[in-house]
């Protein structure tokens, strides 16, 4: 697959526009260096809207540029012909309505005419309408899930938790090219295609962002907003959470997959039959063993970033489970705090983040790991009750 | 006569309780003297500025390189949230009522400020919220790792740090209103005779209109964090969507405090910088009128833009396109204001002593922060750098380039009148530079860092931003460890050294500079005449 990469600035395509030779030229002296740390300017836009916002940084970056230039030239003049070491003597003027009024009436004028572009951008940027695909992104600390609500794909959901090994952010490994930016789950999205997300979160505030995409938004618990892109160019785009979570925002990255219809019309069929493939009996009665492996696979992926993978928790914002109250007291009152959570603390309902094989298997994982020896079996059978009441 | 008025007001005053005079710790703990107030500020300030700044070099050393090093992430969290509490309430704000303390009675020769006793009061509350920001890192759960911001839910799962922090807050509103209503008295009634409000020097216009925005915006934020406070116990629901509320109701309410909080900072800076360029360049302020009127517009359409700090939450977007619009309005006036600095240096007669080096800098690096502001502004690009390095870069070179330069500018402009010596020029001048270069070196490559999308508010980050943040860590240890030299300035000062003269720079004008130095410790007892020739405008 054609990985287009955002982080290497030999590989960057200059905008045409006034500020093409400047950027070209600090590009010029950096890129040679071939390391993608000198990047200068925004990501390389891939949708028409985020290269409207390019182009009206660069257009900025020139304004306020050349203003200070102005600005600091007269100031200049000043300190090097106007100084008392060489016998400069102070004129005696202090007022002059016709230049007072000419700097108030020219950058007025300038403002104006920045509006227009400024308006145009933001107003395309906000226009959601007529979408070709419709997905909801939902934030939880830490990790988004996607669910695809039109098109083909409509039902395929699936959560994307970020890839980096724990063992890279403790500089144990080297780490990786794409370190901190790669997720299990990329959310996959058909190229020139209208793709509305719409935004919602679970927990606290976060933000869904591509910056190759222009898109950035918050995604507020109990709210829906939205926000669209339509990306030209096939690759993998990458983005980070940008709002604070809490202890792992910086590990809940964004990957957009752009693939040709073909190739995502194959994903899409793919995905359909892994759900179908994965879905669990109902009414199978699981085993310790097969629970426990089970359990240890939904606990890392959901409960281990705060709990820690020995149970051992970080306390107290986050308690242990390893010998809790909670893990090690009667089942009733385990199984209602992972499936509704805990209010006012980071202790998400898990309710509608996981299935009830998931549920019963990480229950009983809990209280049958560490030092937990309860020797106590829980069945899909009993969430899906217990959901029923 | 005036020996004997002298000798009678001693006498009056040994009579009264101040005159007993406590000694030692008791002077400072009861005194209600305009100058001893103003000097325990600017103490207080500096003190959270190293506590502030030990905070941010925790920060930058864990942003030296790509990984977990030295902190957690949570701590990491904790340490840039009460890194931006101390700064801002602790450091910058007390800082800048110290200089309002010491200066606007000697500027508009009265004998004290209104309120003597609420004077004491207001910095008495001080410490106690220092003292429960600090202490919260060390109670279960740690500080609020919120961000400055607190926004909820986020702030409602944090543990009891949070409260700490709330209450902190309500008791530092409480002494910035008290100061308010005291700073807004003293200039509106004991103004020296002949002195109109259009001939009052400018640091004290900035200051009426300062005190003003605090009085309007600190109670917002105090029932901003109370709502706050009864989300997280008492089971209301004004920022939780699951009992009707919305937790974008608390960012509206929050930032209609937060911008005007940004010039209740910016505005006194301004006004340092209007009494040393024009004394240093020997040349009156120019345009003294206009820039009156641009304090005044600037403090007004504050209080209209808040909603720029949201434009990704989802308002509306006939709600950005105004915010947008009243945003880059305020460049009006902060343009006009640059502007008649510059021309106050035209064909001036210029010198460089340490204050004139610093409100130099100030001008650069600030007018720098408001020219990247103009690119915040619109709200299509603001939506590529919201919450980026960029931002971070921004609002770094309007509040410590803007804020604290010009303090120091102040400072070294004001300090042989308060101890009564001449600083040390070479130490004041390597100060300058060092703060400078090493500032420079810390802060501008985050513009770089923002625009390639590296998100504010992450202990780690890709690989891409390895070098420039290896810069900016470079860049904030040195400038860091530079301030130091601060207190060797005014140790030094406060020692001995060159006398000072009533009137040290040649070129300063205004009242203050009619009293001897140090200043007594009373002054102006009797309103001293109105000399148009001390005075601006």
């Amino acid at each position: 697959m054609a990985r287009h990469s955002n982080s290497n600035g030999g590989a960057y395509r200059l905008p045409g526009g006034p500020a093409g030779p400047m950027v070209a030229g600090f590009l010029g002296v950096f890129s040679n260096a071939a390391n993608a740390a000198w990047e200068l300017n925004l990501q390389l836009p891939v949708t028409a809207l985020a290269r409207r916002v390019y182009d009206l940084h660069t257009l900025l970056t020139w304004v306020i540029f050349i203003i200070f230039v102005g600005v600091f030239a007269v100031v200049t003049w000043s300190i090097i012909f106007h100084r008392k070491s060489i016998g400069h003597k102070a004129a005696d003027f202090h007022d002059n309505t016709a230049v007072e009024i000419a700097w108030t009436i020219v950058p007025t004028l300038i403002l104006i005419a920045i509006a227009f572009p400024a308006t145009s951008a933001l107003v395309e940027m906000r226009d959601t309408s007529q979408p070709d695909l419709t997905i909801k992104a939902t934030g939880y600390q830490w990790k988004w899930g996607y669910e695809y609500v039109t098109g083909d794909a409509a039902g395929v959901k699936f959560m994307s938790v970020m890839s980096t090994p724990r063992e890279q952010i403790e500089n144990k490994t080297p780490k990786g090219e794409n370190y901190l930016l790669e997720v299990d789950h990329p959310l996959v999205v058909p190229v020139g295609k209208k793709v509305r997300v719409l935004l919602t979160a679970t927990d606290v505030i976060h933000n869904w962002s591509v910056p190759a995409f222009a898109v950035k938004t918050d995604a507020v618990p109990g709210f829906l907003r939205d926000t669209w892109f339509r990306a030209e160019k096939e690759g993998t785009y990458r983005g980070q959470c940008s709002e604070l979570c809490g202890k792992d925002h910086g590990f809940m990255p964004v990957v957009v997959e752009v693939v040709s219809a073909e190739k995502y019309a194959a994903w899409v069929a793919e995905q359909k039959k892994a759900m179908a493939a994965s879905a669990d009996d109902p009414a199978k009665v699981w085993k310790m063993d097969e629970l426990m492996a089970r359990g240890e696979k939904v606990y890392a992926a959901n409960c281990a970033a705060c709990h820690q993978p020995n149970g051992a928790g970080l306390p107290p914002a986050f308690p242990a489970l390893d010998g809790s109250k909670i893990a090690k007291g009667p089942k009733a009152a385990h199984l209602d705090i992972v499936l509704k959570g805990k209010p006012g603390t980071a202790m998400a309902a898990f309710g509608g983040q996981l299935s009830d094989t998931d549920i019963a298997a990480v229950v009983a994982y809990e209280r049958n790991a560490w030092s937990n020896k309860l020797g106590e079996l829980v069945q899909p059978a009993e969430i899906k009750a217990l959901r029923g009441k | 006569m005036q020996a004997a008025q002298h000798a009678a007001h001693a006498g009056h005053h040994a009579h009264d309780s101040h005159g007993h005079g406590p000694t030692g710790l008791m002077r400072w703990i009861t005194t209600t003297n305009h100058k001893d107030i103003g000097t325990m500020y600017l103490w207080f300030s500096f003190v959270m500025f190293l506590v502030g700044g030990a905070m941010s070099l925790v920060i930058r050393a864990e942003l030296m390189s790509p990984g977990l090093q030295y902190v957690a992430p949570e701590f990491y969290n904790q340490m840039l949230t009460l890194h931006a509490l101390i700064m801002v309430f602790g450091a910058i704000m007390p800082a800048f009522v110290g200089f309002a303390n010491w200066m606007i009675p000697l500027m508009i020769g009265a004998p004290d400020m209104a309120f003597a006793r609420m004077n004491n009061w207001s910095f008495w509350l001080l410490p106690p919220a220092a003292i429960l920001l600090t202490a919260s890192l060390f109670v279960p759960g740690g500080a609020a790792g919120t961000g400055w911001t607190l926004y909820p839910p986020l702030s409602v799962q944090m543990g009891i740090g949070m409260d700490m922090a709330i209450f902190a807050v309500h008791i530092l509103g409480m002494s910035s209103i008290m100061g308010s209503i005291n700073i807004i008295t003293t200039i509106l009634n004991m103004r020296t005779p002949g002195m109109d409000l259009m001939k009052m020097p400018l640091f004290c216009w900035t200051w009426l209109v300062t005190a003003f925005l605090l009085i309007a915006s600190m109670p917002i934020l105090a029932g901003a964090v109370t709502m706050l406070l009864t989300d997280r116990h008492f089971g209301t629901s004004f920022f939780n969507a699951a009992g009707g509320g919305d937790p974008v109701l608390f960012q509206h309410i929050f930032w209609f405090f937060g911008h005007p909080e940004v010039y209740i900072i910016a505005l006194p800076a301004f006004g340092v910088v209007s009494h040393v360029i024009p004394a240093f360049s020997r040349k009156r302020l120019f345009g003294y009128t206009s820039m009156v009127y641009a304090i005044a517009a600037i403090g007004l359409i504050s209080f209209f833009v808040w909603a720029h700090h949201m434009y990704v939450t989802g308002i509306p977007l006939t709600g950005q396109l105004y915010f947008m619009y009243a945003t880059m309005l305020i460049a009006i006036p902060t343009g006009v204001k640059v502007f008649n600095w510059v021309t106050t240096m035209w064909r001036g007669s210029l010198s460089f002593e340490t204050p004139m080096l610093f409100a130099l800098g100030f001008l650069v690096l600030f007018t720098i922060g408001g020219l990247t502001g103009l690119v915040l502004a619109m709200t299509a690009v603001d939506i590529q750098l919201q919450d980026t390095y960029y931002v971070v870069a921004h609002f770094h070179y309007v509040m410590v380039a803007g804020a604290l330069f010009s303090a120091y500018a102040g400072l070294y402009y004001w300090l042989p009148k308060w101890t009564g010596y001449m600083y040390h020029e070479g130490l004041g001048k390597l100060h300058f530079w060092l703060s400078m270069i090493f500032f420079n070196i810390a802060f501008f490559p985050q513009h770089f860092l923002g625009l390639a999308g590296m998100p504010r508010r992450i202990p780690d980050y890709a690989q891409q931003f390895a070098d420039f943040n290896m810069i900016s860590s470079f860049g904030s240890f040195g400038f860091g460890f530079s301030q130091l030299l601060v207190l060797v300035v005014v140790f030094k000062a406060m020692k001995g050294g060159v006398k000072a003269e009533a009137r040290p720079w040649d070129g300063a004008h205004g009242l203050e500079w009619t009293i001897p130095s140090p200043a007594p410790h009373h002054t102006f007892e009797d309103p001293p005449p109105f000399d148009p020739a001390e005075a601006h405008g």
